[in-house]
C-alpha cells in the first residue's frame, strides 16, 4: 500500500463515528437522493448521485467495520482498497459536489449524505487527491490569511474608498466594540459596497462594531478542501483577534459557509466552545428591525426573489431573517417554487467556486437556477451570499439573463430613512 | 429434516438474529460521538424525533419525482408488515413459540390482498433497482441477495399457506432461516438502523433550527 493511500485511508478512518456507521448501515440504495442533486438532474449522470460518491467511505466501512468485510478481506476475497479508489472520486467529490446538503434532507432513512461527503474529503485531501486550485487557495490563506490573497493594505485602501463613497466612517481595530465583523475575501475584492452599507446600517442603528485588519477573513478552506486540522487552525486565528479586540460577538457577514463554519463547526474543530457569541449578519439585521432600530422610508417596486444561501439557510438555520427584512423594503418580492430550506445551490458552493476546472459543470448545473427564475420572471435577486452572488452573476451571464443582482445588507441600506446628520467625511 | 428445520436450525437461526441485531446497533455506539460545543439554537432531541416521523413521508416537493418508489415501498413494507404480524399461522406461531400471548389474524382475503400489494411492491421496487441507471450503479449484491431472499420466503409463505402439505412449510421455514441469518449481516438491518440514522440527522438539524 503506497503512503499516500495509507494517509489518506487513516484520516478517513479518524472520520468514522457514530453517524457515519449508522448512515453506511442503513442507506438500501434507493437513489432519491439523486432527484435532489443538481448535479444530476441538470447532467443525468448516475455517477453524480450523492450517495455514490460516498463510495470511498461505505467501501473503507465495509471492509474494516463489518463482519463479511473484514471475513472477506482477511481470507484475500475482497481486494484491498487502492488508490483509484480515491482518485477516481475526486472530481466527483470536489467537482461535483457543492456540500448544499439538499441530497439530506429527501434521505428517507435520515442519512446526511453531505456529512459523509465531507468526511470523505478528509480522506482525499490528506492523500493529496484534491483541486490544485482549492490547496493553492488553502495555502494562501494560511500563509496570507486570505484565500485570495488578500491583505491588510488592500483592506485598509477598500474600507477608505468605502467611507468615501458612502459617507460614513468604517471602524478598524476598535477596542471593546460590540461587534466585530469578519469579511470574505469575495467581498472585499468583488462587493466591497457591502462594506459602506454596514458602514450607514450601523450609524442608522447606533451600533458599537469594528473591522480587525489583524484578521479578517471570515472563509475557511479547511472546511472546503476538508482539512480539519487547518480549518481548526484559522478558527484559531479568530479566536486570537477577538480575545486582543475584546469583542463580545462577531458578525458572520454575507457568505454561506463562513457562516456555517465558524457559527456551527468551529467550536468543534478547537474541540472548545468559543468564547464569543456568532450571530449572521442577517440575524443581526433582523434583530435590529424587531427593536425598531432601522427605519426605511422608500422601497424598491422591483419584482424580486430571494436565492437562499445553502449553508445559512438549509444547514445554518436562518431561514426567516432575510424574508423579514425583504417584507419592509420589497412589497413585489416573490418565492422560487423551491425555497427556503428546499432552495437548489448557486452550484458553486464548497470550494467549487474556488475551482476553476470545474467552471464548465458548474455553469450547466445553474440551469436549475434558471428553471425556476424563469418560473417566477424576476427583474432583480437577492442573496446574502458574496460566493453565491459571484457564482450567479457567472450562471446569468452564461444564459443572457437580465437580471439584477444585489445583496440583502445593500438593498436595506439604500432604503433607509437619514434620521441623522451625516458624520463628517472622513480624511 | 423436519425436526432439524424446527429445532436446532431454528433456535440457531434466532441465535444469530437477536445477537447480530444487537451486535450492529453496539457497533454504531461502539464508534462513538464527539461532544458538539456550538450553542444550540433549538433541541437537539426534538429535532431527532420530528425527523424520526417526518420522513416516513416524502417531502411535498419531492413527491412527484419520487411517486413510484414511495407507492411501490409503502405497498411493499406495508404487505410485508401486515403479512408478518397478521398472517393465521404466523399469529399462532408467535402465540405458541415466542410470545405465549395471540391476537386476532386477519381473514382470508386480507391475507390475499397484503400478499398481493408486498408481491406488487417488491417486484416495482427491484426492476426499478434493475433498470434505472442511478439504482444500477449504486446497487450491489447485497441489495440483490436481501431482495432474492424476502421474495423467496413470502413465496414459500404463500405457498405454504395455500397447501395443506408439511412439506412447503419446513421450506418456508427454512427460507426464513436463512432470511434471518442473513438479516444482521446485510442492508436489511436498515430495519433497525433507520431509527439512529433519523435521530442523528434530526438532531444535527434541530440544533440549528431546521425541521428536516
Amino acid at each position: 500500500m503506497s503512503e499516500r493511500l495509507e494517509k489518506g485511508l487513516q484520516a478517513m478512518r479518524t472520520q468514522v463515528d457514530a453517524r457515519v456507521v449508522s448512515f453506511m448501515s442503513t442507506c438500501v440504495h434507493c437513489g432519491i437522493c439523486a432527484e435532489a442533486c443538481l448535479f444530476f438532474t441538470e447532467t443525468d449522470d448516475p455517477r453524480y448521485t450523492p450517495i455514490y460518491k460516498t463510495e470511498p467511505m461505505r467501501k473503507l466501512w465495509s471492509r474494516e467495520y463489518t463482519f463479511w468485510g473484514k471475513l472477506a478481506t482477511t481470507l484475500g476475497l475482497r481486494r484491498p482498497m487502492s488508490e483509484a479508489d480515491l482518485a477516481d472520486w475526486e472530481r466527483l467529490v470536489y467537482d461535483g459536489c457543492s456540500m448544499c446538503g439538499r441530497c439530506s434532507m429527501v434521505c428517507p432513512l435520515g442519512v446526511d449524505i453531505a456529512y459523509v461527503i465531507r468526511k470523505v474529503k478528509e480522506g482525499l485531501s490528506a492523500a493529496g487527491y484534491s483541486p490544485e486550485d482549492l490547496v493553492a487557495a488553502s495555502e494562501r490563506a494560511r500563509t496570507i490569511g486570505s484565500p485570495m490573497g488578500v491583505t491588510a493594505k488592500t483592506l485598509e485602501a477598500t474600507i477608505r474608498a468605502q467611507e468615501k463613497e458612502s459617507g460614513y466612517p468604517v471602524p478598524l481595530d476598535v477596542q471593546g466594540a460590540d461587534y466585530l465583523c469578519l469579511l470574505s475575501s469575495g467581498e472585499i475584492a468583488g462587493f466591497p459596497e457591502f462594506i459602506g452599507s454596514l458602514a450607514k446600517i450601523f450609524h442608522h442603528a447606533d451600533v458599537s462594531w469594528t473591522l480587525s485588519s489583524e484578521y479578517f477573513e471570515a472563509t475557511n478552506t479547511g472546511v472546503q478542501l476538508g482539512n480539519s486540522k487547518l480549518a481548526a487552525e484559522l478558527v484559531e486565528r479568530v479566536v486570537t483577534v477577538v480575545e486582543k479586540l475584546g469583542v463580545k460577538t462577531i458578525i458572520s457577514p454575507e457568505c454561506g459557509h463562513a457562516y456555517t463554519t465558524i457559527r456551527w463547526d468551529a467550536p468543534n474543530f478547537i474541540g472548545r466552545p468559543l468564547p464569543f457569541k456568532v450571530v449572521q449578519i442577517m440575524e443581526l439585521l433582523d434583530q435590529l428591525r424587531e427593536e425598531g432600530r432601522l427605519k426605511t422610508s422608500t422601497t424598491t417596486q422591483q419584482r424580486l426573489t430571494y436565492h437562499d444561501p445553502c449553508n445559512i439557510s438549509r444547514r445554518g438555520g436562518v431561514l426567516q431573517q432575510p424574508r423579514h427584512l425583504l417584507g419592509m423594503v420589497a412589497p413585489n418580492f416573490v418565492e422560487m417554487a423551491d425555497h427556503g430550506d428546499m432552495n437548489w445551490c448557486c452550484g458553486g458552493g464548497g470550494g467549487v467556486s474556488s475551482n476553476e476546472r470545474a467552471n464548465p459543470l458548474r455553469l450547466q448545473v445553474f440551469g436549475a437556477k434558471k428553471r425556476q427564475l424563469d418560473e417566477v420572471g424576476v427583474e432583480t435577486m437577492v442573496t446574502a451570499c458574496s460566493n453565491c452572488r459571484h457564482m450567479l452573476e457567472d450562471g446569468l451571464e452564461d444564459n443572457d439573463m437580465e437580471i439584477e443582482l444585489i445583496g440583502v445588507t445593500e438593498l436595506i441600506a439604500e432604503n433607509l430613512t437619514e434620521t441623522k446628520p451625516l458624520p463628517p467625511s472622513p480624511a | 429434516m423436519t425436526a432439524f428445520v424446527d429445532g436446532p436450525l431454528w433456535n440457531f437461526a434466532l441465535l444469530v438474529f437477536l445477537l447480530g441485531i444487537v451486535w450492529r446497533l453496539f457497533s454504531i455506539v461502539k464508534a462513538g460521538s464527539k461532544p458538539d460545543y456550538s450553542v444550540a439554537r433549538r433541541s437537539a432531541g426534538s429535532g431527532a424525533v420530528m425527523t424520526l416521523f417526518r420522513r416516513f413521508l416524502p417531502r411535498r416537493d419531492m413527491a412527484p419525482k419520487i411517486r413510484i418508489h414511495t407507492v411501490a415501498g409503502y405497498m411493499f413494507h406495508l404487505g410485508l408488515f401486515a403479512l408478518l404480524l397478521f398472517a393465521a399461522p404466523h399469529v399462532l406461531f408467535l402465540e405458541q413459540h415466542l410470545l405465549g400471548v395471540g391476537w386476532t389474524p386477519m381473514p382470508y382475503w386480507a391475507f390475499i390482498v397484503a400478499s398481493q400489494l408486498a408481491f406488487a411492491g417488491l417486484l416495482l421496487l427491484w426492476l426499478r433497482r434493475l433498470l434505472n441507471p442511478v439504482t444500477r450503479l449504486i446497487s450491489d449484491a447485497d441489495d440483490h441477495i436481501a431482495a432474492i431472499l424476502v421474495f423467496v420466503v413470502m413465496l414459500t409463505g404463500c405457498l405454504a399457506l395455500m397447501e395443506e402439505f408439511t412439506g412447503l412449510r419446513v421450506l418456508h421455514r427454512f427460507t426464513v432461516e436463512l432470511l434471518m441469518i442473513y438479516f444482521p449481516f446485510s442492508r436489511l438491518m436498515h430495519a433497525f438502523t433507520f431509527i439512529p440514522s433519523r435521530a442523528f440527522t434530526g438532531a444535527w438539524f434541530g440544533r440549528r433550527g431546521v425541521d428536516a
